[in-house]
Order: C-alpha cells, then structure tokens, then sequence
C-alpha cells in the first residue's frame, strides 16, 4: 500500500512538474466553454437579404421596412431583374430573395389577396428553413394588425407553454453537450496517451516489472488524472452557472456525483483505447478521429437524436456522452433526481466496468 | 530534389508499414462520412405527442385525429390527469402534451373562439420552434376546416386581408441535409487527418530524438519538411477524391461547378493546414501537448464554421474569429462548387484569403522552426 501510494505520488509530481500541458489541459477547457457558451446558436440574425419589388407601392414599402428592423435580417442589396438572383446567390452574398409580386397593394385591396415569392438558398436547409418560418411570421403579424377590426369567426387559438426553458435559450442546450465534449475528449485523451507514451518510450516494461501488480500501475496513472477532470468539472460547472446563467435545478451534490462517474467511464475508455494501441500516434488518432464526431453528432449534443434513422438511434445508444447529456440536462434544466435518471446512470456504470474489464483482460495477454 | 525525394519515399514507407494507423487513416474517415452524415439533420421528427382530452366532443377526437395522421408526431399517448402528464413530460417520455379544455366544440360554436393548450419540452429550443410551427400549421388547417363548416350568412362579410408567402428552396427543393452534410463531413475528416497526421508527425522525432540525428545530415532543413509534409497532402488529396466518389454514389450529392477548381482550392487549403501543423509541432515538446493543441483548434473549426450553427448569428467578435477559420472557408467554398455551381470569379476572394493563410502559416511555420533548432 505503501509502495502504492508512493507511485501515486510520483504520477502526481509527474504531472504537475510540466507546467506546459497543466496550462494547456486547463486553459483550453475554460477557452472553449466561453468561446462557444456566447458565440454558438442555432437561432439566426442578421441574415443578408435581397430584395425584388415589382410593385414599389406603399404597402410594400412597409413590409420592407417590418422585415429590415427586425433583428433577424438585414438588406443586402435590391434587386431589379429576376435574371441577377442566381448572381448573388452564387457569390454567397444573400441567403434569401423576397419577391414582390406586381400591383402588390392593388391586389390587396380588392383581391384582399397579395403573393410574396420567398426564395431561399436551401444549400443549407436549416437556414433557409428558418428564414422560411422567421418571414413568416413577421407577416403574419403584419396581418394581424391590417385585420385589427376584424374578428374573425371559428378560430382555435392555442396558448403555448414551453417547459424547462421559457425562453428558448439556445445556450441551455449547447452548455451541457460542450461540457460533455470537453469531459470526454481531454479524458480519454490523457489516459490513451500517457499509457502509451511509457510503453514506447520503453518505461512500461519497468513498471511492470516492479512488485507494483498491473492494476495498480493503472489505477496510479489514473487518479491523478481524476483529480484533474474533477478540477475541470467544477470550472466549467462554476462558469456555466455564473456566466450562462445555467439553472442548477437539481441537487448540486448528485450533479458532482454523476459527473464523477463520467469521468471515470472516459478516463476508463482511454485505458482501453491506450491496451490497443502500440503508439501514441495510433492512441492519439483512435481517440480523436475515433471519438471526436461520433461524440459531436450522436450524442444528441446539437441535433435531436429522435429525427435520426432507427439504426443510428441504437448505435447512439453505446455513445457514453449521450447519456451523460441527458443526466446533465435532467439535474439542470428539468431538476430531476435520482429516481429520474438510475438508468442512465445505470448505463454508464456498466460501461465503465466493460472498459475496465476489456482493459484488463487485454493487458494480461500481453503480458504473457 | 532528389534527397526530397528520397524522404518522401522513406515517410511513404513508414506510414504504410504502420499496419495499425493505415485503417485509422483511410477506412474510420470513409466510415464516419458514410454513417454520420445520416445523423446531422436538424428536421424535428418522431416527436412524442400526448393529450389529454377533456371535452371528448367530436370536434376534440378530430382534431386529435389530425395529429395522429401526422407524419411528424407519433407515440400518441392519452392521459387522464395533468399530474400525470407533468411527470411523464419529466422523464423525458414526452415532448409535447395538448390540453382539449372544457366545453371545446360548445366554445366553437357558440363564442367561435376557443383556446388550445399546448405545452412543450424546450430544452432544445431550436426544436420546440420547429414543433410549434407544425402545431399551428395542423390548427390552422383544422380551423379553415371548421369556418367551412360552421359558416354563418353574417360572418361572410368579414374576410380579412391576407398575404400568402411561397417557399422557394433554390439549390435543394426537397431540403434534403445530407446533400448540405456530407461536403460538409468531408471537409471536417480531410482536416482533421492532414492536422492531426501532421502536427504529430515532427514532434514524435524530437521526443523519440530522432530529429537531432536528422539535423546533423546534410540534409537541408526546408527540404526535410517538404519531404515530411507532402505525403500528408497526397492523403489529404486522396480522402478528398475517395469522399467525393462516395457522396455522389451513395448520397448521390450533386457537382453542379468544376472539380478542378475544387481540387484547385483543395490543393491549397491543405498547405494551410499543413503549416499549422508544422507550428503546432514547433510549440511543443511532447506528441500529448501537440495533440491537446491540436484538439483545441479543431474543435473550435468545427463548432465555430457555419456548418452546424450560422456564422451570421454569432455575436461580432466571434464573426472576426471565424476570419480565422480555414474550416469556415472550406466549407462555403464545397457548398458553393458543388451545389450552387459557383464559378472561379465567385470563389476568387475566398480563395485568395485561404492562399495569404498558407503563406503566412507556413512562413510562421518555417521561421519557427528555424529558430527552435
């Protein structure tokens, strides 16, 4: 236990002696989550625009006016010819043209019916389906205010509440899948690599040798590192609540808990990730091409696992993160206890025990 | 030229005698464009509808009805109390719970104007957005419905104004993501290898020692690392090409511009990822600072490049960020060749700053390294 605790210590100096990567495991992290907590959304401003009024009369002039001051777009540039469209499309200048359709107001007044073509360049639909929906709805309300004294008859309105984030914040859902991406990433990066690193520069060998046993030369390199992700939790944690103003709902203690826990899974599948790999080239690899878009795309961080198809949904389902993100969001955002999330929490035990268990058995067959 | 060309060969050798990093390099990209790009669609779908019924008229089961023949929503559950919806809605068992209050269809007819309760999960904003609006485009047909139905004499002479919108969707009618993802995945797995290859590749001989062997030969140092990177550029050049093959085969993405111009930009884009690479490999002592580095960046490229989440909306010092971002512009550049079919005049400004990035990268680069040695 002695002789234990002796490596532990030296795995602890070890790592704190070099200034340059503690710098870099910390500072990073705390880079990122600000970078990304105020820059990434997925809602859309300032979109460039183009306008083609066929019609220049007064009622388009104030549809114009309605859409420019609102702060999802701004006009690019007017357009005179429908043949100078594809022009600016293509350039990249303007995501969307409005289309004035001719004798815009005069249609209004005595067809009580006027058309506005909304082209939108759909290379990227999400976009243009948004600009889609957002110039929707600015007529609508356009609409409503010409239609002010009209009641109009048989109409089912429905009064919409949205749950766990009134305010449709983006940020309550990029906080939790970038701390999740952070975890993961630096600690199964730092366990592939460090095992790694003694194996080909040769040390390995003497530490096997030595009366440590192999799990405990493996349990050694990892505790520091624990105690470095807990440290990291918490600063993204602290951020995350003092600066994105992310509600803590649930039990601090339990939120502490559980991101412990995935800690360990991810420090526990960098162990494995180091058992299969001779370099630190190949770990590294394996850990950043192997876990980086996975990790990003099926974890449900930016898009909504349930649209995916069937057979993505069940490969989502040995993605740790994915379960993690919805343990994080279900103590933040929903306030949830343990009753509410065992079974994820259920989930990345055993994943963690399977990493261990692998690990282990691969370790003793080189061994022999 | 010809010591460059020998230790191209020699690099050419070690990489593919490394049985171990050759599937790494060329079939886990292949494999994730292939299976990934099915997953990155913001389309809300199979979203997990409840009600809870409490007028149980004709017009109520109508218009449940109408949610249930939606190919959007499914899992149509009922309950009986709020309580019980609330609690399911925590567990996460449902996204989006209506509430049919009393006296619906005796409102309807009688005040012609009744409410509808509707309360969704928002923890993923963007998504309660896009479910709202399916929500009122499902009510509004329903009401257009009932005006038919209900009409009285009177209420003829109230016709309100209205202004009808007509989506266009240029370049991808049909909003199809994978069209838009899969260029998109490609640039992100070319990058990443050539980066990752690269910014380890001449750190790994200064801490093995190697490198110090290598500066006591003739050999000259700008020799060394063009012999050292180019093998890095042909595999990025060869992912490129195998990525194309496979996005028009099996996702039968379009190429409506020049595949030359694209291989044009391609050729030089990876120069820029190669001098940082190369300067990342400067910065560092060890492969595990390099490969922390070189993680950082890369996923501050991915997230901040416009292709998960618009450039335009982010606030504007991170817009001056992502000037920096050779991701961004790949990118743009793919979505413009591909499948607007934008021509060399429309991409020469892009293509002009990802030139000045390569050089000064790889100017940074070798002045650096220059001075390390």
């Amino acid at each position: 236990m002695k002789r234990f605790i002796g490596f532990i210590k030296k795995e602890f100096y070890h790592i704190f002696r070099d200034k340059r990567s503690l710098f870099i495991l910390f500072g990073m992290p705390i880079a990122q989550i600000l970078l990304f907590g105020f820059a990434i959304t997925n809602e859309i401003n300032n979109v460039e625009i183009a306008i083609l009024d066929h019609s220049k009369d007064a009622t388009t002039g104030e549809i114009i006016n309605k859409i420019s001051s609102s702060k999802y777009f701004s006009i690019n540039q007017f357009i005179e010819r429908e043949a100078d469209i594809e022009a600016a499309f293509k350039k990249g200048e303007i995501k969307a043209v409005l289309n004035f359709e001719k004798d815009f107001s005069k249609n209004l007044i005595k067809e009580k019916q006027a058309t506005i073509q909304v082209i939108t360049d759909a290379t990227d639909p999400n976009t243009a389906n948004t600009i889609s929906n957002y110039i929707n709805s600015i007529l609508q309300n356009y609409r409503q205010g010409q239609n002010k004294d009209i009641k109009i008859a048989y109409q089912i309105v429905p009064q919409t509440r949205m749950i766990y984030n009134q305010e449709l914040k983006s940020v309550f859902m990029f906080v939790p899948g970038v701390m999740t991406i952070i975890l993961m990433l630096v600690s199964a990066m730092m366990t592939s690599i460090s095992i790694t690193r003694e194996k080909e520069l040769g040390t390995m060998e003497i530490l096997l040798v030595s009366p440590l046993k192999p799990f405990q030369v493996i349990i050694g390199k990892v505790v520091p590192y624990i105690f470095l992700s807990v440290i990291n939790a918490a600063v993204i944690v602290i951020l995350s609540i003092f600066i994105f103003k992310m509600p803590v709902q649930g039990s601090l203690f339990l939120l502490g808990l559980e991101s412990v826990l995935f800690i360990i899974t991810s420090l526990t599948l960098g162990i494995l990730i180091s058992t299969i790999s001779a370099t630190q080239q190949t770990a590294m690899m394996i850990s950043l091409m192997g876990l980086m878009l996975p990790v990003i795309l099926l974890s449900g961080f930016i898009f909504p696992i349930s649209s995916m198809p069937g057979a993505l949904q069940i490969i989502s389902h040995i993605i740790p993160a994915k379960w993690f993100i919805i343990i994080l969001k279900g103590i933040m955002l929903k306030g949830v206890g343990i009753s509410l999330i065992w079974k994820e929490t259920l989930i990345l035990l055993v994943m963690t025990l399977f990493f261990i268990g692998l690990s282990i058995k691969k370790y003793k067959i080189r061994l022999e | 030229m010809k010591t460059i060309g020998y230790i191209i060969q020699k690099e050419f050798r070690q990489i593919f005698r490394n049985k171990g990093m050759l599937p790494i390099i060329f079939i886990l990209p292949i494999l994730q464009l292939v299976i990934l790009a099915n997953a990155a669609t913001y389309e809300v779908k199979n979203i997990k509808f409840a009600y809870i019924d409490n007028d149980h008229s004709s017009y109520s089961r109508e218009l449940i009805e109408k949610f249930n023949a939606s190919t959007y929503f499914n899992v149509l559950t009922d309950f009986s109390s709020e309580a019980k919806a609330s609690s399911a809605m925590l567990k996460g068992e449902v996204d989006v719970l209506l509430v049919v209050p009393d006296y619906f269809e005796r409102d309807l007819r009688k005040e012609k104007y009744t409410d509808l309760g509707v309360t969704s999960n928002a923890i993923d904003g963007a998504a309660a957005g896009v479910e709202n609006v399916y929500i009122n485009q499902i009510v509004q047909s329903f009401n257009k419905k009932l005006k038919v139905e209900l009409m009285q004499p009177e209420d003829a002479l109230r016709i309100p104004v209205n202004i009808t919108s007509i989506p266009s969707f240029w370049y991808n009618e049909t909003l199809n993501y994978k069209t838009f993802m899969v260029p998109g995945i490609l640039v992100l797995l070319v990058t990443m290898i050539t980066l990752f290859l690269s910014g380890m590749n001449i750190v790994r001989e200064k801490e093995i020692g190697t490198l110090e062997q290598i500066n006591v030969t003739p050999i000259q140092k700008s020799q060394f690392i063009i012999g050292k990177l180019f093998p890095f550029w042909v595999i990025g050049m060869g992912l490129l090409t195998i990525g194309l093959i496979l996005a028009k085969l099996i996702f039968d993405v379009p190429m409506l511009g020049s595949l030359l111009l694209l291989y044009g930009y391609t050729s030089i884009y990876i120069l820029v990822i190669l001098g940082m690479g190369l300067f990342i490999s400067n910065f560092t002592d060890t492969q595990q600072q390099a490969m922390f580095i070189a993680w950082f960046f890369v996923v501050i490229f991915i997230l901040m490049s416009g292709l998960f989440t618009p450039i335009e909306s982010m606030p504007e010092w991170a817009q001056v960020i992502t000037e920096f971002n050779p991701i961004k512009y790949f990118v743009e550049i793919m979505r413009m060749v591909m499948l607007k079919g934008s021509g060399f005049t429309d991409i020469l400004s892009l293509a002009l700053k990802t030139l000045a990035y390569a050089i000064v990268m790889n100017g940074l680069a070798l002045w650096s390294y220059k001075k390390t040695n």
